[in-house]
């Protein structure tokens, strides 16, 4: 299994009992509650912390794209990359991932990766979302249109990666006469793309299609969310005719891991139940505007929203598997437990979140990098002596 | 007056429509929110008019054909409507969207057109106006905002809602969406063929609106400047279900 360490950067000085009042984090919270001087702090804090997840031996650093909210504080994901590009040897950075149909130009995507990959002699995972339903509100782009957008752009970009230039493109919502961009990227055919997801069954259909097999990342979802999309991925590759290997399948969750699972509790508590009754909150209305899931879907959450937008404890969170919490030995046996029902190749692990402060978020990674990550990293590989002669 | 309903084909697109009245054609080009029953002002209207309400194509009954991607789809199927139907000297009466949708098709053809009453017309942008964002509010807060006199809100949430009502609910709204989303409930070229419209305009809105606020009048005024604006007070954005009578009146008087 690769383990990658996850980041969303988020505003943790937030004033969280007047964000309480907006109702939402996103879209319309002031930027007055931004300060930059400790943004200033807070970006470098973070940085660090990304960086010294390659000292401690995850297989990569992901960052996110995210716009106008204090839950992260990533508009341009390509930003960050860039400064981890750098300051980083081995590791691989994911980018997970731009938001395609929020770009007016595609190209720039297939262009600022491309740079980051040849930086990196080849280091770039390339993640492609459609950006969250909250952001055709920030932006104004149409939200019935965000699929086609997502498409015809996925499309110029990996033609733009992998025919010779220049050619010309013509799309519905992108047409380009001269499609040749430089630099090229350095991977062959091109950076691995991931598609991670809330969970859709378009999304799966389209990232398991035989003529891509993207790995599916299924991101903070109760555990039975996950493996219930993680399953309906193995099936759609099993209806198109192949076995999707471990390595195709992904899941992104918050984690948190100290002495005993009381402490863990205990230490988390606060900065958790901030991230997911906070940072994550917003009304139905800003999370999903039409067009932008299936009206099936909409009528789904509907049906869970009483649920899926109140206020929960760390205990229900833990008890529902959105939040991996507790002692070395316990976090271990969870993600063992979990592996074996779902078999994901890729485990993404939020080491920091909501409010959790610098001192927390290191020694969770370090009591995370060092007594959970060596067994993980073991699962799936195969077992030594065993080989077949 | 009984409105009979049918289903018309035309485009490729079936068209759920209710027609009733005697008299010179008058199409009601209804809103945001559809046209999913007769309303007390079709029926008075119909005692003068043959009134017919279409449920626009993307709304209510109606298909949802692919071609549907702008509002000048929509204002080329109901030029098509028009002739298709062979409609002459029509009444066009536009609420919020459906009045956009009336410029729309005025500015390309006023051939089968004599008069437009527009109500609480979305269509153009006005500076220091912004229309509400009806893409954030609930169903509740939407129905709230659309009238001045609660009572009209507090009938329309009592009604029980059915999984149909559900589905037709999001149905209007992702085509809202596809048409209005972005620019927000206006084209900002509308402006420039305005003056194509030679037929006589009037102007209707709800003095406390708050959907589209009565300060977008002046815009259109002067956008328009042979149209007359009645301002009707103590209202919001629907006067036709708000004033009904008066509404009726100011229909009757302008296009006779």
């Amino acid at each position: 299994m690769q383990v990658i360490l996850f980041h969303l950067m988020p505003y943790a000085a937030l004033d969280l009992e007047s964000a309480r009042k907006h109702g939402t984090v996103w879209v319309k919270l002031p930027n007055s509650h931004f300060d930059p001087e400790i943004g200033h702090r807070l970006y470098n804090r973070y940085l660090d912390e990304m960086e010294y997840g390659e000292e401690l031996g995850f297989d990569a650093i992901s960052v996110n794209e995210h716009h106008q909210t204090a839950y992260g504080l990533m508009p341009s994901p390509i930003v960050t990359a860039s400064a981890l590009a750098r300051r980083t040897k081995r590791v691989k950075i994911c980018i997970l991932g731009s938001a395609l149909p929020l770009r007016s130009h595609p190209l720039t995507v297939a262009e600022e990766y491309a740079m980051i990959d040849v930086i990196t002699g080849g280091r770039l995972v390339a993640g492609f979302v459609r950006g969250i339903g909250a952001e055709y509100h920030t932006f104004g782009v149409n939200p019935t249109f965000s699929h086609e957008r997502f498409h015809e752009a996925h499309d110029l970009i990996i033609r733009a990666w992998t025919e010779p230039g220049p050619f010309a493109f013509q799309g519905r919502h992108y047409n380009v006469q001269y499609v040749n961009v430089w630099p090229r990227p350095y991977q062959k055919p091109h950076p691995p793309v991931w598609i991670p997801s809330q969970g859709s069954r378009e999304t799966i259909d389209w990232a398991s299609h035989p003529s891509r097999r993207y790995p599916y990342l299924q991101t903070f979802s109760p555990a039975k969310v996950v493996a219930r999309y993680l399953k309906m991925y193995r099936d759609t590759c099993k209806g198109y005719g192949y076995e999707a290997p471990d390595s195709q399948l992904g899941w992104a969750v918050p984690v948190y891991v100290a002495k005993s699972d009381e402490d863990a509790r205990r230490e988390a508590k606060p900065h958790f139940e901030a991230f997911r009754n906070v940072f994550v909150r917003m009304p139905i209305e800003m999370l999903l505007p039409p067009g932008y899931t299936s009206r099936e879907s909409y009528k789904n959450v509907l049906k869970a929203k009483a649920e899926m937008f109140a206020d929960i404890t760390i205990d229900k969170a833990i008890e529902l598997g959105l939040f991996v919490c507790g002692s070395p030995a316990t976090v271990r046996r969870k993600f063992e437990e979990h592996w074996r029902e779902m078999r994901f190749g890729n485990l993404l692990v939020l080491l920091q979140f909501g409010t959790l402060p610098g001192d927390l978020t290191r020694r969770n990674m370090e009591l995370f990098a060092r007594e959970v990550m060596p067994g993980l990293k073991k699962l799936g590989m195969p077992v030594e002596g065993a080989a077949v002669g | 007056m009984s409105f009979a309903q049918s289903t018309l084909r035309l485009d490729g697109c079936n068209v759920s429509l209710r027609r009733g009245g005697k008299g010179a054609p008058l199409l009601y080009l209804h809103g945001a929110g559809g046209a999913p029953v007769v309303l007390p002002f079709m029926e008075q209207l119909a005692e003068r008019y043959d009134v017919l309400v279409p449920e626009h194509p993307g709304w209510g009954l109606s298909d949802e054909p692919e071609w549907l991607e702008n509002i000048h789809d929509l204002a080329y199927f109901y030029l098509d409507f028009l002739r298709a139907l062979d409609l002459k000297n029509a009444v066009l009466v536009g609420s919020s969207m459906g009045g956009w949708l009336a410029l729309e098709m005025a500015v390309r053809d006023c051939s089968r057109i004599r008069s437009i009453v527009l109500v609480g017309p979305a269509g153009i942008a006005a500076p220091g106006v912004q229309p509400a964002d009806i893409f954030l509010m609930s169903p509740e807060e939407l129905t709230r905002n659309l009238f001045h006199d609660q009572s009209f809100a507090e009938k329309m949430l009592a009604q029980p809602i059915t999984p149909e009502m559900v589905d037709i609910q999001l149905k209007n709204r992702h085509t809202v969406a596809r048409l209005a989303w972005e620019p927000r409930l206006h084209d900002p070229f509308l402006p420039k063929w305005l003056h194509r419209i030679e037929v006589p305009v009037k102007i209707v809105w709800g003095a406390e609106d708050r959907i589209l606020p009565a300060a977008f009048a002046n815009e259109f005024k002067r956008l328009l400047p042979k149209a007359e604006v009645e301002i009707v007070p103590q209202c919001g954005h629907l006067p036709q279900t708000e004033k009904a009578e008066q509404f009726c009146d100011i229909v009757f008087r302008f296009a006779g």
